[in-house]
């Protein structure tokens, strides 16, 4: 079945995906060495949970969280814990505390791993506490906690869950290799994740320009012979991906700006983390591992290669053949959306999807680029699939008016990087919204404070003056306790 | 034209001008201005940080002195040229740099107790002008970092000196993500 329209907007980019795609699937060798990031991805760390020193075989846990924001961290290797320390990753800020694991060459796997006896027989509030102990999380990009959009899929009462296999921006294409050598382990992903979301539907979208995945996905639900179960074929506009906007291509519904997919009855989970699922059920296995895409111009041998997660972006670019030519650019996701690293020393996170090593023939025309003043032509409004004003944001953003900002939506910015790709000026406009969404965040959260301090200030003095007039009161009836018999005593006389 | 008309018309706009003004005169008079919502703009535009550094016992009442004209707007080192900015442009005065006879500004801080040197002589506990300090006589007492202002009042009572102020560890603003492409 094919999504008869889309979201408003967007662009269609040139693919570049034939690079990659080509080839299997490559299974990495275990790493020597891996640097877990103790953030993966969502903006929000977990715990370690081990000392520098403690031994550690495949799957033991080594960091652990309560915060619904973050996931839990396992080791890939069996080995020693040989640094806790902040390095190199590839997440905000450029830097991360990484637990550091040393592999003793061993294959040693978890007393802890094994296999789910029967997931079928878990309620749906099991099975999301053992995903969330699994360390789960949305392989898709954004890596948040797979196991907290479930509960609030559940309390919010989502039917449909919606499998995200648009895979939109440029280069990336390891959710295309997944679903195309694993279709079977997605549906069965999928299946779980269905019923630990409550959901009573499930369908699949898949872009238009991904025909084998399309036909594997097909085959592999015809086997399954669920008929809440299908395929939706999408069509390969940017970002056709994003959650928003697939969800309103497929149910014709748009999210409210303050509400979640839940609220349009739907819950997005990307296809490779329902692949993950699914390696979860049949062997026990946590997120050790993922599927990324590794290419650009700048690589020998573009490929998909399954990596232990922490292995060193050094070594899975030498897996695809090493760098070639002049690279200018190392950058962890796709062009549109990436975020360039300084070091090839950063290890793989949940969240990325591609290592893209870019040349001057791959991003030349933006590098280096003169941003020039805005002419007011008005192109990125009528890309932008969020529906916002991007000039005038712009505009706000110069100024820091956190008033125009709010009204203007900068928080319904969903960073697609689109008004920046067709802006004549070469202005970089999501840069920018990024920055005034981090400065009005922080002048929120300084009035926030201010307003807090006010009112402890205003109910101590209240309190306080309170106090006194009580102490007031009980001095002065004890004073005129104590004149009364003198007053007795003049009557007494008269 | 009718001279007569002509004075009519004088004299029926001049009584409805005399009228109206004397009716708004004491429409006014009714109407006090409301000193009130100028303090709370004033005080909206202040840190909290309830610190007394401008010599007035909180933001509220220096609020109160700034609106009634007793107090310049430069007497606020919390709040740093930002807030004397704002206040400016509240009041439609022009910007002046801050009074240094007040103190100068520091980057935000909250208190820290030394729990080993802490005798619980609670005597930091009435100075908070938050109740952002938690304690008991002869109990450890201790800060409530996400309460606390960072106003130094705690430091003179303590006679032990076992309280410092730390910088809190502010989200930097400056840092921007390298460009992709």
């Amino acid at each position: 079945m094919a999504a008869r329209s889309t979201f408003p907007a967007g662009l269609v980019l040139d693919a570049h995906k034939q690079q990659a795609c080509g080839t299997p699937i490559v299974d990495l060798p275990l790493p020597r060495q891996v640097a877990l990031a103790l953030d993966q991805g969502s903006g929000y760390g977990a715990e370690p949970v081990v000392a520098v020193g403690a031994a550690v075989a495949m799957g033991t846990l080594v960091a652990r969280t309560d915060y619904p924001f973050a996931s839990a961290l396992h080791s890939p290797l069996a080995g020693t814990v040989v640094a806790i320390e902040t390095r190199a990753a590839a997440v905000e800020g450029g830097r991360s505390v990484c637990i550091v694991i040393e592999s003793n060459g061993s294959d040693r796997i978890d007393d802890s791993i094994r296999p789910v006896a029967d997931p079928d027989s878990l309620s749906p509030e099991q099975l999301t506490q053992r995903l969330r102990d699994a360390g789960i999380a949305g392989l898709g990009g954004a890596g948040f906690p797979t196991a907290t959009k479930l509960a609030s899929a559940r309390d919010r009462g989502a039917q449909t869950l919606l499998l995200n296999g648009a895979e939109c921006e440029p280069w990336i294409c390891c959710d295309d290799a997944l679903m195309r050598s694993a279709a079977d382990d997605v549906v069965r992903g999928a299946l779980i994740l269905r019923r630990a979301a409550g959901a009573v539907r499930c369908v699949i979208a898949i872009e238009d320009d991904k025909p084998a995945a399309i036909a594997a996905m097909t085959g592999a639900i015809e086997r399954q012979r669920d008929a809440a179960l299908k395929v939706v074929v999408v069509p390969a506009v940017y970002p056709q991906g994003a959650e928003r906007q697939l969800i309103t291509t497929v149910t014709g519904v748009e999210v409210p700006a303050d509400g979640l997919p839940a609220d349009a009855g739907v819950i997005c989970q990307n296809v490779a983390t329902a692949a993950a699922v699914a390696r979860w059920a049949t062997r026990g296995e946590p997120i050790l591992s993922r599927v990324v895409t590794v290419t650009g111009s700048g690589v020998a041998h573009p490929c998909n290669i399954r990596a232990p997660i922490g292995t060193a972006l050094a070594t899975l670019v030498a897996a695809a053949g090493g760098y070639r030519g002049t690279p200018l650019r190392l950058i962890a996701g796709g062009n549109m959306t990436g975020r360039a690293l300084a070091s090839d020393e950063a290890g793989l996170t949940k969240a990325m999807n591609c290592v893209l090593v870019a040349t001057r023939d791959d991003i030349g025309s933006r590098l280096g680029a003169v941003e020039l003043p805005c002419i007011r032509c008005g192109d990125c409004s009528n890309v932008c699939p969020a529906g916002l004003l991007p000039q005038q944001l712009y505009r706000a953003a110069l100024a820091d008016a956190h008033d125009a900002l709010r009204q203007l939506g900068v928080r319904d910015c969903i960073d697609c990087g689109l008004c920046d790709y067709v802006c004549p000026s070469q202005i970089p406009l999501t840069d920018r919204f990024r920055d005034a969404r981090r400065r009005l965040n922080a002048a929120e959260a300084t009035a926030q404070k201010a307003a807090d301090a006010r009112e402890r200030h205003e109910l101590r003095t209240r309190r306080l003056q309170e106090t006194a007039t009580a102490e007031q009161q009980a001095f002065e009836s004890v004073r005129n306790r104590a004149r009364q018999p003198g007053d007795d005593a003049a009557g007494g006389k008269s | 034209m009718n001279p007569d008309a002509v004075f009519v018309a004088v004299l029926v706009a001049a009584a409805l001008a005399v009228t109206l003004g004397v009716a708004l005169g004491w429409a006014a008079s009714l109407i006090e201005p409301d000193a009130d919502s100028l303090v709370e703009r004033i005080d909206a535009l202040l840190p909290q940080t309830q610190c007394g550094q401008c010599r007035y016992p909180g933001c509220r009442p220096y609020a109160a002195a700034i609106a009634s004209g007793a107090a310049e707007i430069d007497r606020c080192p919390p709040g740093g040229d930002a807030t004397v900015r704002a206040l400016a442009a509240l009041l439609d005065r022009s910007p002046r740099p801050l009074d240094p006879a007040f103190g100068a500004p520091k980057p935000a801080q909250v208190a820290w107790i030394d729990e080993e040197k802490c005798i619980g002589c609670a005597r930091c506990l009435p100075a908070c002008p938050v109740d952002a300090i938690v304690g008991a006589p002869r109990q450890m007492h201790t800060v409530i970092t996400a309460q606390c202002t960072g106003c130094e009042l705690c430091l003179p009572p303590c006679p032990v000196d076992c309280i410092e102020l730390r910088p809190v560890p502010a989200v930097s603003l400056r840092y921007r993500q390298p460009r992709a492409a």
